[in-house]
């Protein structure tokens, strides 16, 4: 009856590694799957907090503050249990007898990007802040309409400045996923939680768990690490 | 005289604000109505759903809840702090192997979840049930709400003894050796000197930390302490009532912005003699 440790961490039918690799598997999809949505969205929200129209100013204002007020799970919450009744409430004026089912990933998802994007928009904004208006005026003063002065001459300049904080917002991210198996999603802790009430073996198996959460974080900061380098050599390049 | 009085007169104005509807306008107002829309309508919904006989069964429970938040989230910054103060100073040492102990204490509470550590302590402790009992510490580990603090506080003593090591390293050197060419010691130069300067930095990374731990508390109600969130996750288990959820999230939202206007008002304060 009392399996080794060994036979419980291996991989295959009597041990837990391939469904803990694959709970893994859904955390790394789910941040990466993230990312780029919470960085677009986070962009333009900078970009509204220091437009020179007060309303844009304001209606960027209410986000950061709402999304970076509210607990990250009383928001995903709101979201997962509240989201399927407008959801279902709208398309019941078009199709009386539909019903909506929420994918937790989905959920998850959407819930990460929006609250990476309120703090990523704080990195942004003091970016921006960071970067002369002369770089602004340069750009127009060669002839560059103002979309084409963001793109080459400012946009360059922010991933370079922005980069050490949203290395930040991409590690808070990363730990943000496990929040997501509260809602169902099959992620590395719940994997984990599956493992340990199966095999009564908690503290092995919620170890593993944090080990998984502390190899990715290793691994992204070589990465980051590797893209500052990059970053750091295209600009003295110049 | 008069180029003199010309040149004084010539100010840096602001441009003048765009006339019209340029396209940054329309964007603007058509977000402020969506936010309008949302929040009237969830101000609607609320009115449409109210029910008082809810409020008096879920009311006070959820008062209740607000104390157990607050308790929880006051003895592990507490607890937090002062654990802090021994791993910041091994994380200053010189001795290779305490820095790098420190370190490792740090990297780990900041590199896993926080949910992880709690899960770790709350479900873990029973995987050392004989040895708890034999030292008499099973009384304390079995009870939800201490798991809670135990793991906060530990994770927080991580975060805070970063906030502590870096307030404390960006006085400059020279205090330290002034203080020393004076004749104090270096109990005396860190009570007297470094850190009432060091403090001045270190109040905005604290009171963001307790703005984090106080977001981060709710998850608690994970392993079933009746925190605020886990009187609205009971109150929605029961009551399959959406407004169980808004009501908690604008109770957070309220306490969270009263935190940050109060932090934002001490900084003015004990920074007035830094103004020029």
């Amino acid at each position: 009856m009392q399996q080794s440790v060994w036979t419980l961490l291996s991989w295959g039918p009597d041990g837990w590694l391939d469904d803990i690799a694959s709970g893994a598997a859904v955390t790394v999809l789910l941040a990466l799957a993230t990312l780029p949505i919470g960085l677009t969205i986070g962009f333009f929200v900078a970009l509204g907090k220091q437009s020179e129209e007060p309303s844009l100013r304001i209606a960027a204002n209410i986000y950061t503050t709402i999304f970076r007020g509210l607990p990250e799970l009383v928001t995903l919450f709101l979201f997962f249990f509240g989201g399927p009744l407008i959801l279902q409430y709208l398309i019941r004026l078009v199709r009386p007898e539909a019903t909506i089912d929420v994918n937790a990933f989905v959920a998850g998802m959407i819930v990460l990007a929006i609250i990476f994007s309120a703090y990523a928009s704080e990195v942004f904004l003091s970016a921006f802040r960071a970067i002369p208006k002369g770089q602004y005026e340069g750009g127009y003063a060669v002839g560059l309409s103002y979309g084409q002065t963001m793109r080459k001459v400012i946009l360059p300049q922010l991933v370079r400045i922005a980069f050490p904080g949203l290395e930040n917002c991409w590690l808070s991210l990363l730990k943000d996923t496990s929040l997501v198996s509260v809602v169902g999603l099959a992620e590395t802790l719940r994997q984990a939680g599956v493992a340990a009430r199966v095999t009564k073996h908690t503290f092995l198996f919620f170890s593993v768990a944090a080990a998984v959460f502390l190899i990715l974080a290793v691994i992204s900061s070589f990465a980051t690490g590797a893209i500052q380098r990059s970053l750091a050599q295209r600009d003295a390049r110049r | 005289m008069s180029v003199a009085a010309d040149a004084k007169n010539v100010v840096e104005r602001p441009p003048p604000r765009a006339r019209g509807w340029p396209r940054s306008r329309i964007v603007g107002y058509v977000l402020i109505g969506v936010w309008v829309a949302a929040g009237g309508g969830i101000v609607a919904y609320l009115a449409f759903a109210w029910n008082s006989e809810l409020f008096a069964k879920y009311g006070p429970s959820y008062l209740q809840g607000l104390g157990v938040t607050l308790s929880l989230v006051g003895i592990s910054i507490v607890l937090g702090a002062i654990l802090s103060l021994p791993v910041a100073y091994a994380r200053m040492s010189k001795n290779r192997v305490l820095s790098g102990l420190a370190y490792c204490y740090v990297y780990f509470f900041r590199g896993t979840p926080l949910l992880v550590q709690t899960f770790l302590v709350y479900y873990g402790v029973g995987s050392f049930k004989p040895q708890l009992e034999m030292v008499g510490l099973w009384g304390f580990f079995r009870e939800a709400f201490n798991c809670g603090v135990f793991a906060f506080a530990l994770n927080t003593a991580a975060y805070q003894a970063e906030i502590l090591r870096g307030a404390i390293e960006s006085v400059p050197r020279g205090q330290w050796e002034g203080a020393a060419s004076l004749g104090l010691h270096k109990l005396q130069t860190l009570w007297k000197i470094i850190l009432p300067q060091a403090l001045v930095v270190a109040l905005r990374p604290y009171g963001n930390e307790l703005i984090l731990m106080i977001k981060a508390s709710a998850i608690v109600a994970i392993i079933t302490v009746y925190d605020l969130m886990g009187m609205a996750k009971l109150t929605y288990a029961r009551t399959f009532d959406i407004q169980a959820y808004i009501w908690v999230a604008v109770v957070y939202l309220v306490i969270v912005e009263v935190l940050r206007h109060a932090i934002e008002w001490i900084e003015r304060r004990i920074t007035i003699h830094l103004k020029r």
